[in-house]
């Protein structure tokens, strides 16, 4: 499989960023489908299946990211899924799914702070997707 | 400790006592959360004495059985939806079938156990529950009380800050590896996204200065007399431009002369960011009205505008710190979410009162009442 064989749906309230992920995965060869909103990000959930998803954890409300990793996966359990964000240092909502614990209920399979190198965030993908 | 109540809705005695010895010994715990959970049961054998249970004691958690020999347990949901409790419903059923799968799921139940339940199988789907309920609670926790909260402002604050210099950083990349082509022409778009995200944090600069400048305790000497119509004539002409630019008209009308005892930094504040939101969330061709009137104790200061309005939800939260309204039509329309924050503390600090009333596509009407007399407190 090529990665332009893969579809990465991106959903973030930032237009900046959102420009700028979309930009690096497609640099990397993926195909892309770009939202702006949890909203956005449903309808499309609803009538497509992606290969990986990357969300941003706020959006119309503070948990969106959640709600649509939880929706994501109880739809397609095996598409995985990246919760970007850049909030949480500031927050002290630290969360991390490195463990067992966590993994139970923050239904991502990565955690990943804004910010990161496009190379990372492709390798990060392309580790998600066994490629 | 905090006390999560579980209410078990189950025909069966034996799920209900299993539920109670299992979850009266278990406790829940997690790095970020304050203290830890533990659970009280309360159990009800039928659909009809469970909701009564609802009503008086207000459960965190329902367990619910769909089967039960009166109303069924989605009608149980259904009723929870309808009276938009905050709780958490997970079905305990031994057969889910797909149709009431489905209908529990759209009307609010988060979780499915599988019947019969090992205790662990029970203790792994409470500590979910738990958590998303507290994540919930701390996100809305956190929204209501941000005002007093100086830790939340400071998070806030600190993403609002890094949001765009996160995007500047990234255009800044992509042209340093010259990502998008070799010309300068090719990076046309993230050289304007970045001066968009530079005037945005310029205007949050200016909007915080404002904000500590406000919260600093008044100087007997900066209160003089100040006419009203003059700081928004000033006002008017500051936003002139902008107007120009959006096609909107903005007329004074001058009821009464009014002088009021203040600082007129605190005026121009409040005029600048009333008049320049009449301008930024107005259509192209609308119109702004500043009218200033007196009763005889109050400064009366009317701003209202044939703008995009706000929706009555939004306008509960409107004068928050950092809220701002996010939809369709505000998308492109950017702003610090401090602005109006900034107007209340002004007109509170002058003991004086601020309302809205809005109709969404028609227009937004501010209406101030300021105190005619002196400040007596400083």
């Amino acid at each position: 499989m090529n990665k332009s064989d893969f579809t990465i749906l991106v959903a973030d309230d930032d237009p900046d960023y959102l420009f700028q992920t979309v930009f690096n995965l497609e640099k990397a060869g993926y195909k892309t489908m770009a939202v702006e909103s949890q909203a956005e990000a449903e309808s499309v959930i609803a009538r497509f299946k992606p290969s990986l998803a990357i969300f941003d954890l706020m959006m119309e409300s503070d948990d969106s990211g959640f709600i649509l990793c939880y929706k994501m996966k109880r739809k397609y359990p095996d598409v995985p899924v990246i919760l970007a964000t850049a909030v949480s240092h500031e927050t002290g909502l630290t969360f991390s799914i490195d463990s067992e614990q966590d993994k139970a209920w923050i239904r991502a399979d990565k955690y990943l702070e804004k910010g990161i190198r496009p190379e990372q965030l492709d390798q990060e993908v392309m580790k998600l997707l066994k490629l | 400790m905090a006390v999560l109540r579980v209410l078990v809705i189950d025909d069966e005695p034996g799920i209900r006592s299993g539920v109670s010895r299992i979850l009266n010994n278990f406790h829940v715990t997690y790095p970020f959360m304050d203290e830890d959970y533990t659970f009280e049961v309360i159990e009800a054998a039928t659909g009809e004495d469970g909701i009564e249970i609802l009503e008086r004691d207000m459960p965190d958690i329902l367990l619910l059985d769909n089967k039960l020999p009166g109303i069924q347990g989605v009608d149980v949901l259904e009723y929870i939806r309808k009276r938009n409790y905050d709780i958490v419903v997970a079905m305990i059923t031994s057969y889910a079938s797909l149709d009431v799968a489905i209908r529990a799921t759209r009307d609010g139940a988060i979780d499915f156990i599988p019947k019969p339940f090992t205790p662990q199988e029970l203790k792994s789907s409470i500590e979910n529950i738990t958590k998303q309920q507290y994540l919930k609670r701390i996100t809305h926790k956190l929204k209501q009380e941000g005002k007093k909260i100086r830790y939340q402002f400071l998070s806030v604050l600190s993403h609002e800050l890094k949001a765009p210099l996160n995007a500047l950083e990234g255009y800044l990349r992509m042209m340093q590896g010259k990502q998008a082509g070799e010309l300068i022409d090719d990076y046309a778009t993230p050289i304007e996204r970045s001066l968009q995200r530079i005037q945005g944090m310029r205007n949050l600069i200016m909007d915080l200065l404002d904000f500590t400048k406000i919260r600093l305790e008044k100087k007997e000497e900066k209160i003089q007399e100040v006419n009203l119509a003059e700081v928004a004539s000033s006002s008017i002409v500051t936003v002139q431009p902008y107007a120009i630019q959006m096609d909107v008209n903005i007329n004074l009308d001058v009821r009464s002369d009014v002088v009021i005892m203040a600082d007129p930094d605190d005026m121009e504040i409040v005029f600048n960011n009333l008049i320049s939101n009449a301008v930024k969330y107005n259509k192209i061709g609308g119109k702004a009205e500043i009218t200033i009137d007196s009763s005889e104790t109050e400064a009366i200061l009317i701003i209202s505008d044939t703008g995009i309005g706000i929706t009555k939800d939004d306008t509960e939260n409107l004068f928050a710190e950092f809220v701002r309204i996010k939809n369709e039509k505000t998308r492109n329309i950017s702003g610090s979410g401090l602005g109006l924050s900034i107007v209340k503390k002004v007109v509170e600090l002058y003991h004086g009162t601020i309302k809205v009333d809005s109709t969404p596509d028609v227009g937004t009407v501010f209406t101030i009442r300021l105190p005619k007399k002196p400040l007596t407190s400083t």
